[in-house]
Order: C-alpha cells, then sequence, then structure tokens
C-alpha cells in the first residue's frame, strides 16, 4: 500500500480485516508498506480497509459466479458467526453478519430484476472497531436539568446519543439533557473520537456516571425517608418507597439541604467494543459511449447492535456509501511528473454532489452487543468497506468489461470497451 | 496589491473613462471569474469597474431581426426573466449548467465569454448560434463573431480600453433549434471535459438547410467546426452524415491531457456529444412542428 514519505504502516492490519467476514481455515496475510515521494498519510474512516476489502470481496463475487451461485448466498455459506475465530485469533462474540446477508437476500432491491442495461453487485464488510479510554462528567442543575460532558468531538451526533442514553437510565426528559464537548483539560481523559468508538465507550461512561446519580439520589431519598437505601426504588424519573416518591426535579431542586451538589464521574477503558458489519447492494447504469455510470439504486444494511439514534445511524450508513461512492467513480489524487498533486481542491478532486447519488436506502439491523449495557456496536466507520466493491461489480455487469483499477472513471471505461 | 478603488458608474461613457486613463483596472459582471481570481492571486487590478448599474449592460432587447443580451445581464435573468430560452433553449441550457443557483444569480454571459476559458459553457452555444459581440472602446464601436473574440486561453480580442457591450445572436429562422451538451464527470460543480453546441435548420421534408457545430474544452479556444456543418446540409441527417460530421469534430478537436481528462477520452467523447447534440436539436424542431 502507498504509505506516502513518512513513517506509519497502513497496510499492517487491513489485510486480515478484508477476510474477516469469512470462515477461513487456512489464511494467511502480508501487508507491504511501500515508501512514496508523496504526501504523508493519515487514518480516514476504517483506515486502508475499503481497498483491500475491494479485492477480495471482488474474488468472493467472481467465485460465486464461477460456481453458478448467488453472491449473498455464497457469502451467507461462509459468512462467520459466533465463536468463530478469525486471522487474528480473537473469537467473535455475538455478531450479525448472518442476519445482515439473510436482510439483504430479503430486500425489495435485491428481489426486483436488474433494470435493461443496468448491472447490480453487492458485497460485505467488516470493520473492527475500537474500545479505548473515556470519560464523562454529569452536573445535575439546580433546575432539575442535567449537564453532560465529555471530551469525545461529536462528528456525527454523538451528543444526542450521550442524551438519549443518560435519558434512559434516569428516565428524565431528553430535552432537559444538555450534552457538552467540554475541553481537553476540562474533562476527564477521552482518547480519540475514532475507531466508531465514541456511542459505545463514551456512552458507557456516561452510562455508568447516570447509574452512580440514580444511586445516589436513592439514598437520599432513604435518608428522607429514614428508611434502608435499599428499598427505595428508582423508575420514571423517581425513587419510591411504598407511597412515597421523590422526582429527580424535586432531588436537584433541593440538592442544596439534602447533601450538597450532584456531580458525578465516571472514567473506563472500554472492554466493551463489538465488530460491526455491512452488506450494500450497488444498480449501477454505465453510458457506454461516454463511460459516465449512475448509481441508479443503493441499499446499505448495517449491524448496529442497538441504533441509540436510528436517525443518526442511518446518516453514517448514507454517508459510509456517498463517500465509497465518490471513491469507487471519480475520487483520485492526480500527481505530475514531479511529484506534484494537480487537483488540491473540491473542483477537481470530485467527491460526488447530492444530484450524483440516488437516495441511499437503509436498513439497521440489531443484534445487540451482550458486552454493551444497550447493545451498542460501532456504527460509523463499515459503511464506508463495501461501496467500492458493489460498485465495482454492479458497473462490470452493465459495462461488460471488468477494470482492475479504481476509479472508474469515463475515460477509463471507454479505454476498457475499445480495447474489448 | 489589492485593490485600491471600485467605481460603478452608471453611464457607457463614463465607464470607458474608468477604463482608459492609465489604471490597472478590470471590469466586473458577476464577479463569479474575476474575484476567484483575485482570491487565488492570479489577478491583482488597481481598480474595479462594476458593469451592472449601466442600462445597455444589463439590458435584453428582442427585436425583428435579433435578440440583444447586455454582457453583464446575469443569467438568471436571462433564463427567468426573458424570452431568449424560447429563441435559444440549446444556449439556455449552457447558462444553465453554469455553477449553481447562487452563481447564476451572478453570472454573465458576457463574463463567460471575455474570461474566456476553454471550457466556458456558453461560448460553444453562442458560436453555433452566429452569436456577434457589440464592442466598444476608445475607436467606437465594432462587432465580430464570437468565434473569433477568443483568441486562446483566458485571452479575449480585446484592446486596451475596450468592453463587451452585448451579445446579439440573429432571430433564428423557422424550422431552427440549438442544443447544448456537456461530459463532466459529475452531474453539476464540474468543469467541461467536452462541451458541444449545435444549431441546425431544416426544409419541409427534414433535409438541413444550415448547420453550425462548435466544440469546447478541446481545444485552446472553442471552435467552429465548418465542415462538421457542412457534412450535415443537404442531407436528411442520416448516421452517414452524422458520422461525417462527428468525424470532423474528432478531427478538429486538439485536446490537451490533464487533471479533467486524457487527449483520447476527449477526442472521442466530443464526437459522441456531437451526435447527440445534433439529435437534440433534430427533436425539438421536430417537436415544434407537430
Ligand atoms: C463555483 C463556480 C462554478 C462555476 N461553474 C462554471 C460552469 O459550470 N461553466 C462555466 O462555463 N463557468 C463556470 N464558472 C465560471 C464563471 O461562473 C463563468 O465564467 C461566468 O459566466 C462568469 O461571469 P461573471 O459575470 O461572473 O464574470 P466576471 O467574473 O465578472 O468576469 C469574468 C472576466 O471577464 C471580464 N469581463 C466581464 N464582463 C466584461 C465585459 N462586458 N467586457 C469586458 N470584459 C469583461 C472580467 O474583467 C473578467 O476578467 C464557475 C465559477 C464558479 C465560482
Amino acid at each position: 500500500m502507498d504509505s506516502g514519505a513518512y513513517s506509519g504502516n497502513p497496510a499492517s492490519f487491513p489485510a486480515f480485516m478484508a477476510t474477516a467476514c469469512y470462515k477461513l481455515t487456512d489464511a494467511r496475510s502480508t501487508g507491504r508498506a511501500v515508501y512514496t515521494n508523496k504526501p504523508k498519510i493519515h487514518a480516514y474512516r476504517a483506515p486502508s480497509v475499503p481497498q483491500v476489502t475491494l479485492g477480495f470481496e471482488l474474488a468472493m463475487t467472481e467465485l460465486a459466479a464461477e460456481l453458478g451461485m448467488d453472491p449473498l448466498a455464497f457469502r451467507l455459506k461462509n459468512a462467520v458467526e459466533e465463536g468463530d475465530v478469525n486471522m487474528m485469533g480473537a473469537p467473535y462474540n455475538r455478531i450479525g453478519l448472518r442476519e445482515c446477508l439473510e436482510v439483504a437476500s430479503a430486500h425489495a432491491h435485491y428481489k426486483a430484476p436488474v433494470a435493461e442495461g443496468e448491472g447490480r453487485g453487492v458485497a460485505a464488510g467488516y470493520w473492527i472497531n475500537a474500545g479505548l479510554q473515556s470519560s464523562a462528567t454529569l452536573n445535575v442543575l439546580s433546575d432539575g436539568h442535567l449537564s453532560i460532558l465529555t471530551g469525545s468531538p461529536d462528528i456525527g451526533g454523538s451528543r444526542a446519543s450521550m442524551a438519549l442514553m443518560a435519558a434512559e437510565v434516569l428516565g428524565i426528559p431528553f430535552e432537559h439533557i444538555h450534552p457538552q464537548i467540554a475541553a481537553t483539560d476540562a474533562v476527564g481523559h477521552c482518547d480519540v473520537t475514532g475507531g466508531s468508538r465514541t456511542t459505545l465507550a463514551t456512552g458507557q461512561a456516561v452510562i455508568q456516571a447516570a447509574e452512580q446519580c440514580v444511586a445516589e439520589m436513592c439514598r437520599r431519598a432513604a435518608a428522607e425517608w429514614e428508611v434502608e437505601a435499599g428499598v427505595v426504588t428508582w423508575s420514571q424519573g423517581a425513587a419510591h418507597y411504598g407511597e412515597q416518591s421523590l422526582t429527580f426535579e424535586a432531588l436537584a431542586r433541593r440538592a442544596g439541604t439534602m447533601g450538597g451538589p450532584l456531580t458525578f464521574s465516571s472514567s473506563l477503558t472500554a472492554s466493551s467494543a463489538a465488530p460491526s458489519f455491512g452488506v450494500h447492494i450497488c444498480d449501477a447504469k454505465v453510458d457506454k459511449e461516454t463511460g459516465r455510470t449512475t448509481i441508479t439504486r443503493y441499499t446499505t444494511i448495517q449491524d448496529a447492535g442497538k441504533a441509540i439514534h436510528p436517525a443518526y445511524v442511518e446518516g453514517q450508513m448514507q454517508g459510509g456509501a456517498a463517500q465509497g461512492i465518490g471513491w469507487a467513480l471519480n475520487e483520485e489524487y492526480l500527481y505530475d511528473e514531479n511529484g506534484v498533486l494537480q487537483n488540491p481542491g473540491f473542483l477537481d478532486y470530485r467527491i460526488p454532489v447530492a444530484s450524483d447519488l440516488p437516495f441511499i436506502d437503509t436498513v439497521i439491523v440489531e443484534v445487540p452487543n451482550p458486552l454493551h449495557p444497550f447493545g451498542v456496536k460501532g456504527v460509523g466507520e463499515v459503511p464506508i468497506v463495501p461501496p467500492m466493491p458493489a460498485v465495482a461489480e454492479a458497473v462490470y455487469q452493465s459495462a461488460g468489461v471488468r477494470l482492475r483499477e479504481m476509479p472508474l472513471n469515463p475515460p477509463k471505461i471507454v479505454a476498457a470497451l475499445q480495447e474489448q | 496589491m489589492s485593490i485600491q478603488e471600485f467605481v460603478a458608474p452608471d453611464s457607457l461613457s463614463e465607464a470607458k473613462g474608468f477604463l482608459s486613463d492609465g489604471a490597472a483596472a478590470s471590469v466586473l459582471a458577476g464577479g463569479t471569474d474575476l474575484l476567484v481570481g483575485v482570491r487565488l492571486g492570479t489577478r491583482n487590478p488597481e481598480r474595479v469597474v462594476d458593469l451592472k448599474k449601466i442600462p445597455e449592460l444589463t439590458a435584453i432587447n428582442i427585436d425583428a431581426e435579433a435578440v440583444h443580451i447586455g454582457a453583464a445581464a446575469s443569467a438568471f435573468s436571462i433564463l427567468h426573466d426573458s424570452d431568449v430560452p424560447s429563441f435559444f433553449p440549446g444556449f439556455a441550457e449552457a447558462l444553465d449548467l453554469i455553477g449553481s443557483t447562487q452563481i447564476q444569480g451572478r453570472c454573465s454571459a458576457g463574463g463567460n465569454l471575455c474570461n474566456a476559458s476553454p471550457a466556458a459553457d456558453s461560448i460553444p452555444a453562442l458560436i453555433a448560434n452566429g452569436a456577434q459581440c457589440l464592442i466598444t472602446g476608445p475607436g467606437g464601436d465594432h462587432q465580430m463573431p464570437v468565434e473569433d473574440f477568443v483568441v486562446g486561453p483566458s485571452k479575449n480580442a480585446l484592446k486596451e480600453g475596450e468592453l463587451l457591450v452585448s451579445l446579439i445572436l440573429p432571430r433564428p429562422s423557422s424550422q431552427t433549434a440549438d442544443a447544448y451538451l456537456r461530459l463532466t464527470p459529475r452531474t453539476e460543480m464540474d468543469i467541461a471535459v467536452a462541451g458541444v453546441g449545435v444549431s441546425l435548420t431544416l426544409d419541409g421534408d427534414g433535409t438541413c438547410t444550415a448547420a453550425r457545430v462548435s466544440i469546447g474544452a478541446v481545444a485552446p479556444t472553442a471552435l467552429l467546426v465548418e465542415a462538421a456543418g457542412a457534412a450535415l446540409v443537404g442531407t436528411q441527417l442520416d448516421a452517414a452524415a452524422i458520422e461525417a460530421a462527428v468525424a470532423a469534430a474528432r478531427q478538429s478537436a486538439c485536446p490537451i491531457s490533464d487533471k479533467r481528462g486524457t487527449s483520447e477520452y476527449r477526442t472521442h467523447v466530443v464526437g459522441v456529444l456531437v451526435a447527440r447534440a445534433i439529435a437534440q436539436a433534430r427533436r425539438r424542431i421536430v417537436e415544434a412542428v407537430s
């Protein structure tokens, strides 16, 4: 893999990830970094895995064709499940690849006939997902609201997920919760917003701090009622004992006379991370005269464990698909003979614009992560893994020529058709 | 050097004064090329002369002979506040491809032409329609065909102190229609890899009596391909005639290979667009008759 001019090996781990969807008994991978006179490389959404998955998934598709099997059925037959061990040697916990493949096979998109002149491709993808260190601080405000401070910058709506998880534990309205991203030195340590880990790990710190809040509020209510703390229960945003109850808001307003400010912090190194899997279906039409490809229909199916904020999970699925489609069709760094980048702006580094894409349909599959209190799995990165092989196969099916080089831009498609 | 002075004269004579007193002046219509250039440091005018307050520069008039479009009239006003699109749907298509709604609210056909980009969308459409440039300057007024106006990438034929007043498009005769098509990898916010403007006239039994074909983004300037038009005249626009026009266009093309496409691809695709633009212009004529 082209590693640019500086150290850092992007090829160290993706090779195994590209094979991680399938039961492989004899497997070995080699990753080789090639240092070139190009700019520094850096991690970006499922770093390096889409590139390697492109080759492996296309091989799966070609194998299925060779065997005369449906490409999804072929994948399902070989799909990993709980207890399987991947190349890294770690057994899988409760994973959702088979469920995603089953949903894809039954989906209206897959059942619909391929339109005249179009092609269809499918691909699966894996991303490992990180745990790492996270911290959260909850401050109960004197008006009965709650502030949440974390050190995980919100790059996909994670603040809303923090508020939803705290609301779930505390039983108070979502609208009464104010999640904020605090400065690095104003909150407990949080590792990067990366590895699709924020909702899982920082979320778990929020859940733990909220549980501490419930315990302390029950203790205060017990003291007020002069009963053992253990007999007080918490539900629907209030402490209860017999006929008596004290709401979160009442306990917040009276904190000053009931034991002082209510502030809870939790820090952890999350060991709950679980991998995520996605399956994409792409229909494309190649204009054989101009070589332009139009994506006519696109569906993404993904195991989210538990989608805390489903609309934002869908946003991640759609965003990853859009980026992957851009990589497949047009995005490319162009260097001149002196190694100078020719397209350092978005006019000529062609990411797709809205009118380049169809509506990207989403199906969230929920196979809860048994290690996480709410079953969460990371969702942000895996959506960029399957698009390139799915698009490449659809282009091949429509154009009738197989290109072995990305992107599948108009000049390359026309040149390949003329060579044919 | 940064802009020292901004003036917005409200008459042509005043504007000419601002352009001929020796200051390094640039005229501004929509500014969607000029201001980008100033930002990038490729343009360094001391004085900017805004043309939009000059009535002749923004007026759109249609008389018995021709359609006169003020050089600084915005694409939006041409497309949505005038009858120009009904006369020249292909030219309108070209303007409608420029940038986005926001860009079209500012940018002008005159600016597109004067900026003289090889890939400018409206230029092949203007050439196909036989448009003339009305130019004024210290030596008085004169006209020249659009195909002679652009002399090289980013170079136009205007002399010191001159400016483009309007574009004059002869009214199309009956059974005439134009079309403009461009190829970009993306659907919008992209620069033409190739562009083609075509204008056709047919007689009662479908024989082509006049044809102009212009190609863009495949040479240092947009070209009028006379041989392509000649290949169509006198024919029923049968496959052989279209193939001859396509071959003539590919023959005239001399594109460079750059970040937007290879020379081979551009040469190939300009031919594809010629065939499709001919089909579209013909469809317009047939649909207008029936
Ligand atoms: C985001 C974006 C997208 C774009 N997309 C496209 C596209 O798809 N296709 C395309 O063709 N172009 C595109 N352009 C370029 C630009 O918008 C067009 O060329 C536009 O028509 C320029 O018109 P204007 O009125 O803004 O020109 P201005 O910037 O005002 O002027 C352009 C040049 O012409 C000169 N000039 C203007 N009027 C006169 C005059 N009357 N007499 C003499 N000189 C004059 C100016 O001094 C300047 O040098 C895009 C630009 C942007 C910023």
